[in-house]
C-alpha cells in the first residue's frame, strides 16, 4: 500500500473530518469527490501536512508522517487557481523544487515534462502573460519533476474553459501513465472522475461515505447522498462498434467514433424525449419503451421506462406528465439526440 | 440637480486641501533667495546636520527593517491570543505625542535610572549622541514599517507559500525566495515611510540630543535666534535632500521583472 489514511481526524473552525480511511496502492488514479464543503480541500491539506492531526494517522509507505514537515513529506500539490510564483519565469518554476529534491537525470526527466506539456516555446515567459490552460501546465510540470510520491490535484480542471479542461484531462491521464506517482484528484464532476480514475471515494459532511472502484461506487451506491452526488442516471456499460454502442442487444447511435472498443455511455434524464406515437423528428435514436414506474416530484416527475430488460429514467415536467398519462405497463416512445450521449472512458 | 451640486462641493472641497498643503510648502521653497540658497548648502553647520539627519534616518529605517520584518511577519501570518493588543502597542508610537516619547526614553537611558547607568558603565552614552537620536527615530518610525511590510506580507497568497513547502523548500527558504521577494515593493515603501518619519522626527528627539543638531533643530535653533528668513533654505534643503533620496530608493526598488512580465495575455 502505498499510502494509507487511518482513522483521520481534522478540526477545524466551525469544520471536522471524521474517522477518514483510505488506501491508495502504487501507481493509483483516485478520484476524491464530493459536494463542496464536504472537506475535500481540508484532506488535502492534512496530507500536504498544513493542517494538524487531532487523530489518526497517515502513512506513506508504512511510515507515518504525522510530525513531518511540508517539505520533507514527498507530495505535491496543485491547486485549482494554479498558484504559480508571479516573480519566476516558467522555467524558474518548474525548477524550484529541483533544488531541494535530489532527483535522478533531472534534465531528463525536465525534458520530457516539458515536451509532454508543450511547455517548451513558453520557458522565458511570465505567469501572468499565459493563458489558464497553459498555468496549469506549468504548475503541472512543476509538481511532477521532483517525482513525488503522490500527485494531489484539487480540483485543477474546474477553472479552466471547456476546451482547455479536455485538453488537460487528456494530459493527465497520459502523464499518470508515464511516472509511478499516485494521483489523488479531488473533483466534484462524476463524469470527469468517471474519465479519469480507477479508484473513487466519496466525501459527504468531512466523513468518507464510499470508496472503491468507481464503478462500483456508481452501480452500487451504499446510500442515498452517494446516489445523489454520482447523480448521472442512464449510465451503462458498453461496447463500442463504429459509431454506435451495443449493450442486451440495443443499438445506440453515437454520430462520432469513440477511441476504445468498450466504456461507458450516459444520458442526461432531461435528454430523454418521451411520446405516446413514434416522433418523426431528426433523433438517432428511439425506442419502444414499457413505463415501470412514475415518481412524482411536484414540478417535474421521474419515469422509470425499460427497454431489452435495460432502465432508463427520464425526467419530464409535470405538464406533459398529464399529456403522456404514463401508466406502469403501458408502451411510451423514448427518443434522443446522437449528441445527447456522453462517452465515457 | 442634486447630485450634480454635490459633485461640485466635493471638488471644490478637494482642491481647497490641496491648496492648504501645497501652498504653504511652495511659498518657503520659493522665499529664500538662490544666493541665501548657496550660502547656506555650503554652511558647515548646515552639512553636519543634514548628514546627521540623513544617517541617522537611515539607519533607524534599517534597524526597523531588520528587527520588524518578522514581526510584521508573525502578524500578516499566524492568528494568535492577543493578537489585537500586540498590534496595539505596535501602533502606540504613532498616537503618543512626540515629547513624550522623548522623555518615556530619556528615562530609561537617562542617568537617573540603572538601565541608564548600566549603559553608561559600558560606555554606551546614548544623551547627546547620534546612537541616541537613532533609538527615538526608530521608536516614532517603527509603526510605519510594520503597517507596510504586514499588509505587503498579507498580500501573498499562503498557497504560494503552500506549494513552495510541497516541493521542498523550508519556512526559511521559502520566505526568502517567495514571500519576501513577492512582498519586496511594500516593504520598500515602509522603510522609505519609516525613513521619512525619523527624519521629520524633533519633539523627541530634541529632549534626547539637542546636540549634536539633526537638521529639524538647527532649523529650530536658527529661528529661535535669528527668524524665519534664516530657517527657510535649511528647511528647503531638508526637503531636496530626502526627495533625493526617496526618488532613488523606489528607483532601486522598481527591479526588472515588471517590464519583463507586462506583456500582452
Amino acid at each position: 500500500m502505498n499510502l494509507r489514511i487511518e482513522n483521520l481526524g481534522v478540526e477545524l473552525d466551525g469544520f471536522a473530518l471524521k474517522e477518514v480511511n483510505l488506501e491508495l496502492e502504487k501507481g493509483d488514479f483516485c478520484a476524491l469527490m464530493g459536494p463542496t464543503g464536504a472537506g475535500k480541500s481540508v484532506l488535502l491539506e492534512a496530507l500536504v501536512g498544513l493542517v494538524p492531526l487531532k487523530t489518526g494517522e497517515i502513512y506513506l509507505d508504512g511510515k507515518p508522517l504525522s510530525g513531518l514537515p511540508p517539505e520533507k513529506r514527498g507530495i505535491s500539490i496543485v491547486y485549482q487557481d494554479y498558484a504559480l510564483f508571479p516573480h519566476l519565469s516558467v522555467r524558474d518554476n518548474i525548477a524550484y523544487g529541483l533544488r531541494f529534491r535530489k532527483v535522478g537525470r533531472s534534465d531528463l526527466r525536465m525534458a520530457e515534462l516539458l515536451s509532454r506539456l508543450g511547455l517548451e516555446a513558453l520557458l522565458d515567459r511570465f505567469p501572468s502573460t499565459l493563458s489558464g490552460g497553459e498555468q496549469q501546465r506549468v504548475a503541472l510540470a512543476r509538481a511532477l519533476v521532483i517525482e513525488p510520491e503522490i500527485l494531489l490535484l484539487d480540483e485543477p480542471l474546474s477553472a479552466l474553459d471547456p476546451n482547455f479542461r479536455q485538453d488537460l484531462r487528456r494530459h493527465l491521464k497520459d502523464l499518470h501513465g508515464v511516472g509511478g506517482t499516485t494521483f489523488l484528484l479531488v473533483t466534484h464532476d462524476f463524469p470527469e472522475a468517471l474519465s479519469l480514475a480507477r479508484h473513487a471515494a466519496v466525501m459527504v459532511n468531512g466523513r468518507i461515505e464510499q470508496a472503491g472502484k468507481i464503478e462500483d461506487i456508481f452501480l452500487h451506491p451504499v446510500s442515498p447522498l452517494v446516489a445523489d452526488f454520482v447523480g448521472m442516471k442512464n449510465l451503462f456499460a458498453v461496447e463500442f462498434s463504429e459509431t454506435s454502442a451495443r449493450i442486451k442487444g440495443l443499438e445506440i447511435e453515437l454520430g462520432r467514433k469513440p477511441d476504445t472498443e468498450r466504456g461507458y455511455i450516459a444520458i442526461r434524464p432531461e435528454d430523454l424525449v418521451l411520446s405516446r406515437e413514434p416522433l418523426s423528428s431528426s433523433m438517432r435514436n428511439s425506442f419502444a419503451a414499457r413505463v415501470r414506474e412514475v415518481r412524482s416530484h411536484g414540478f417535474y416527475a421521474e419515469i422509470d421506462l425499460e427497454i431489452n430488460r435495460l432502465v432508463f429514467t427520464a425526467v419530464v415536467t409535470s405538464r406533459a406528465l398529464l399529456d403522456l398519462k404514463p401508466q406502469p405497463g403501458t408502451s411510451l416512445h423514448l427518443a434522443f439526440k446522437a449528441t445527447a450521449v456522453h462517452l465515457i472512458g | 440637480m442634486r447630485k450634480e451640486s454635490f459633485l461640485w462641493l466635493a471638488l471644490a472641497s478637494s482642491f481647497l486641501v490641496l491648496l492648504f498643503i501645497l501652498v504653504p510648502l511652495l511659498r518657503m521653497v520659493s522665499a529664500p533667495s538662490l544666493a541665501a540658497l548657496r550660502a547656506t548648502i555650503i554652511d558647515p553647520e548646515v552639512l553636519r546636520s543634514l548628514w546627521l539627519s540623513l544617517y541617522t534616518g537611515i539607519s533607524a529605517a534599517l534597524i526597523c527593517f531588520v528587527f520588524g520584518t518578522p514581526l510584521a511577519w508573525l502578524l500578516a501570518r499566524s492568528e494568535f491570543r492577543g493578537k489585537r493588543v500586540v498590534e496595539a502597542i505596535v501602533d502606540l508610537p504613532i498616537v503618543i505625542p512626540h515629547p513624550v516619547v522623548g522623555i518615556a526614553l530619556l528615562g530609561l537611558v537617562g542617568k537617573n535610572f540603572w538601565f541608564g547607568r548600566l549603559l553608561h558603565e559600558f560606555g554606551l552614552r546614548l544623551v547627546g549622541n547620534p546612537l541616541g537620536i537613532i533609538m527615538v527615530m526608530t521608536f516614532v518610525g517603527l509603526p510605519f514599517y510594520l503597517q507596510s511590510a504586514k499588509e505587503g506580507f498579507a498580500s501573498v497568497p499562503p498557497r504560494l507559500e503552500h506549494v513552495a513547502r510541497s516541493l521542498g523548500a523550508s519556512m526559511f527558504t521559502t520566505f526568502f525566495t517567495v514571500t519576501f521577494p513577492l512582498a519586496r515593493r511594500a516593504i520598500l515603501s515602509g522603510i522609505i515611510m519609516c525613513c521619512a518619519r525619523a527624519i521629520s522626527e524633533f519633539g523627541a528627539v530634541v529632549i534626547i540630543a539637542y546636540h549634536p543638531m539633526i537638521a529639524p533643530v538647527l532649523m529650530f535653533e536658527r529661528f529661535q535666534s535669528y527668524g524665519l528668513k534664516y530657517s527657510q533654505p535649511v528647511a528647503v534643503w531638508l526637503i531636496v535632500v530626502c526627495l533625493l533620496l526617496f526618488v532613488s530608493l523606489r528607483l532601486v526598488g522598481r527591479g526588472p521583472e515588471r517590464t519583463r512580465s507586462g506583456g500582452a495575455r
